[in-house]
């Protein structure tokens, strides 16, 4: 006889609870009904009422069975659902002795900095955005009194960041082109702590993520964050999203345009866009002014690379129809050097032909890259070249004036006069090894004499990638403050930059990080995973990539080791959506569902750079208990063949796939 | 159903829907696109058409009548269906479409600002919506009646809406 258990989410504060006897609702599986099939169409009308009570949503059937007479759902998701996060096991239904949230009362407004690299809002920029929280306080009461269907509410929290997921709700709060001052990284630390666990997760789209809102409370975090004027306005739905850039914007040596102004313009035009907030599906647009692609824009909904002619205007080259997901696709270039007057009458036009001709009758094919492939890019370009030239040039054009203003918001940080290079940082490196190493690794090039910008890792050993606990967020804070006029950066890698230090007081900031877990030297080595959160939070995944993430970089704990293998990008999603950007990890991990069990799939050859290519399967997918033996083979074939200098990368380009296969399944058949 | 203007007042709807019958209509009346063509050859003294687009509905298919019909009314199916939004823009914009332009199906309070904003003059308010709600979403909820501030690149451009289509 097949039996089930019927589980949901509570609608006021996403609680995962499971139907019982009576119709009753409780929290812990153990007090769940197992229902055979006549008693299952008694529970779906019992939790059907619930919906309509609006006291439920998200019910869920799983087949289960009794273990020492409890109830036990029969898939991993679900069984991690009756637990909590596996890699978290502090937090959750399996910790009994969880403490209660603090209460929120009479918090005050970190102290500004006045230096940092984000936009400034003025008086009317932040009413906007109380504004929009006490819209969102509406939205929720009128759906916790049933005046709006779950349907009808769902668009708008997920407009406002707000997603169900596994264990209750997520907010995923917008850090617009990963700029970040000292004051909202002391704010998000508060979040964390009295509306969260006290943690946070930075994610491969600039964004933050707090795993454990209650509906609520969504509003008074909005507001609490509109205070120091971030939101997390279109960081999901189908519209516009967080436009993401280069992490070193204003700092970086090789810099040609700022990106930050032209974000800054997009976010601000696409914000609650009348015509676009209501696209086939979600809309991103990544921006980059440096000869270096660190944006991997060929891999979005829209692409831009900014540079300078010869004589120093500004031109952008354009991409569309680019993305990754179900169905990775590198993107099209639509102009090569489009005029900044011209910028935003472009990407409406773009939009436009995508809003009207988008796919609506298949999500997995909603895409705007999808769109590009099915009209052919010849004739999609065609057509946004005539709506292009269907439009008025002035009523679209983008005013110098209006650029100037903008960019009048960005401070410019009072660096000091300082000699090129400080030969106090070149005796320091040469007396502490530990130091000499962090710099290789963790530092970039400085546009202004002297400085230099820090990298500061989230993937400490066995770690999870781009966690960051309440107190490290304030620690960040203070030495943002302390070394890097209050500017800190997220990168889309998960970590986090301090991009303007001195050189003379870096091994001073390095010291500092050491004691905080923050200076583990391995940006873009091999440790230095990406990872979406997975089956251990995400209600879409099919398998966990954070255990695997933690295995693989306990596995390749040895510094030496890895500072041998030298470069490697390794990215792992837990599903198809490809959050953890697989497709494009020189290494790429998919985690799979096998009946019930987690498997991972291997791709080798992905890269998000000015080469951006989708990486290619291996071969068939490795149990969870073999895959890091896999990735070490995998390793192990490229230090056998790689010549002189060779990045991984270039090792597999130079010989193909063929090599890494033979070892691969020799090994683990 | 009522019908609302722009600025969340209900308003006396003269048209009368003809989406099915083959008669010539002898009032004013909103008929689908494929019988416009016919209909606009028998015009009774006096009355007026106006047209159904289907959401999907291409606006250079309209475009031909523009000079003859008095009212476009845009379907939106799903709430969540934005195609509706560059249809009314692209006939206001690029086609100069000066009549009135309804939203019928399913629409949201919270969606007014942007069918306004794009060229929208009248919704069509769903069964079980309550109009107040419509006049409401066009203030910030709890500010006494205050108008909604923008954010620093809309007050630099001016906001479609209030510059008017032409």
């Amino acid at each position: 006889m097949s039996l089930s258990v019927v589980s949901a989410n509570r609608l006021r504060d996403g609680v995962a609870v499971w139907l019982g006897p009576g119709g009753k609702w409780v929290e812990r599986v153990e007090g769940a009904s197992l229902f055979d099939a006549q008693g299952l169409a008694d529970a779906h009308e019992s939790a059907a009422k619930a919906q309509d009570d609006q006291f439920v949503v998200e019910v869920t059937e799983t087949p289960a069975h009794a273990e020492l007479g409890l109830p036990m759902p029969e898939t991993v998701r679900e069984r991690i659902r009756t637990r909590g996060p596996s890699v978290r096991t502090d937090l959750g239904k399996q910790n009994r002795a969880e403490p209660p949230r603090p209460v929120a009362n009479g918090h005050a407004t970190p102290a500004p900095s006045p230096h940092a690299g984000i936009y400034f809002y003025d008086e009317l920029d932040r009413q906007f955005l109380r504004d929009r929280a006490e819209t969102f306080r509406a939205q929720v009461a009128r759906r916790l009194s049933g005046e709006l269907s779950e349907d009808e509410f769902r668009p708008f929290r997920l407009m406002n960041g707000l997603y169900l997921q596994l264990h209750g709700y997520m907010l995923r709060v917008a850090i617009p082109y990963g700029a970040l001052s000292a004051q909202q990284m002391r704010q998000l630390a508060y979040v964390a702590r009295v509306y969260d666990k006290g943690y946070g997760h930075f994610t491969t789209r600039q964004n933050i993520q707090f795993n454990w809102p209650q509906l609520v409370d969504v509003p008074d975090i909005l507001k609490t964050l509109a205070e120091v004027d971030i939101h997390a306005i279109q960081t999901s739905g189908n519209c516009v999203r967080n436009v993401t850039t280069d992490q070193f914007a204003g700092a970086a040596a090789d810099e040609v345009v700022d990106p930050r102004v032209f974000a800054e313009i997009l976010r601000q035009w696409s914000t609650d866009h009348p015509e676009f907030t209501f696209l086939p599906r979600k809309f991103k647009i990544a921006i980059s002014g440096a000869p270096v692609d660190r944006a991997a824009v060929r891999l979005h909904d829209i692409g831009v690379l900014a540079h300078r002619d010869e004589t120093g205007e500004i031109g952008f080259e354009i991409y569309a129809g680019g993305g990754l997901g179900r169905i990775p696709i590198v993107a099209t270039k639509l102009r090569d050097c489009l005029r900044v007057p011209d910028f935003l009458r472009y990407i409406e036009a773009i939009l436009r032909v995508y809003n009207a001709l988008g796919r609506r009758d298949n999500i997995h094919k909603a895409r705007i890259k999808i769109l590009v492939r099915e009209m052919k890019p010849e004739h999609f370009i065609g057509m946004v070249e005539e709506e292009f030239a269907a439009m008025d040039p002035e009523r679209y054009r983008l005013d110098q004036a209006v650029i100037d203003a903008i960019a009048a918001r960005f401070a410019s940080p009072p660096f000091a006069v300082l000699p090129q290079s400080f030969e106090v940082m070149e005796c320091d490196r040469r007396a502490d090894p530990g130091f000499a190493r962090w710099v290789r690794t963790n530092t970039n090039p400085h546009k202004q004499p002297g400085y230099i910008s820090a990298v500061i890792s989230l993937k400490p050993i066995g770690g999870i990638p781009g966690d960051a606990s309440a107190d490290q967020m304030d620690a960040v804070a203070d030495l943002a403050d302390r070394y890097s006029f209050g500017d800190i950066r997220v990168t889309h890698e998960q970590n986090l930059v301090l991009p303007h230090v001195r050189q003379d007081e870096l091994h001073e900031l390095w010291s500092a990080l050491g004691p905080l877990g923050l200076a583990t030297p391995n940006v873009n080595l091999i440790s230095d995973i990406i990872a979406c959160p997975g089956l251990d939070y995400c209600g879409l995944a099919t398998a966990r990539s954070i255990p695997v993430a933690q295995r693989l970089s306990e596995r390749f704990a040895d510094l030496d080791r890895q500072h041998h293998i030298g470069e490697v990008h390794l990215n792992i999603s837990g599903c198809i959506n490809a959050c953890g950007h697989h497709h494009i990890g020189h290494i790429g991990i998919l985690g799979v569902d096998k009946n019930d069990e987690e498997y991972y799939q291997i791709t080798l050859g992905g890269a998000g750079d000015d080469k951006a290519s989708i990486g290619t399967i291996i071969g068939p997918a490795f149990s969870s208990a073999d895959v890091v033996d896999a990735v070490e083979t995998i390793l192990d074939t490229y230090l056998e063949y790689r010549q002189d200098g060779e990045r991984f990368i270039d090792t597999y380009r130079r010989i193909g796939i063929a090599p890494f296969k033979e070892t691969v399944f020799a090994t683990h058949r | 159903m009522p019908l609302i203007d722009s600025q969340g007042r209900v308003v006396a709807d003269h048209w009368t829907w003809a989406l099915t019958e083959t008669e010539c209509p002898a009032v004013s009346a909103i008929v689908p696109l494929e019988r416009l063509p016919g209909l606009l050859e028998c015009e009774p003294d006096g009355r007026r058409l106006g047209v159904f687009l289907p959401a999907g509905t291409q606006p250079e298919a309209v475009v031909p009548y523009l000079d003859r019909i008095d009212v476009i009314a845009v379907e939106f199916p799903k709430f969540r269906d934005g195609r509706g939004f560059s249809l009314a823009r692209s006939l206001r914009e690029h086609h100069h479409f000066h009549g009135e332009i309804r939203a019928v199906g399913h629409v949201l309070p919270d969606q007014y600002a942007a069918l306004v904003g794009v060229g929208f003059t009248t919704v069509q308010v769903p069964e079980g919506q309550a109009v107040e709600r419509w006049a409401d979403s066009l203030s910030v909820p709890g500010g006494h009646g205050k108008k909604r501030v923008s954010q620093l690149f809309g007050r630099l451009v001016g906001h479609p809406a209030e510059e008017g289509f032409d």
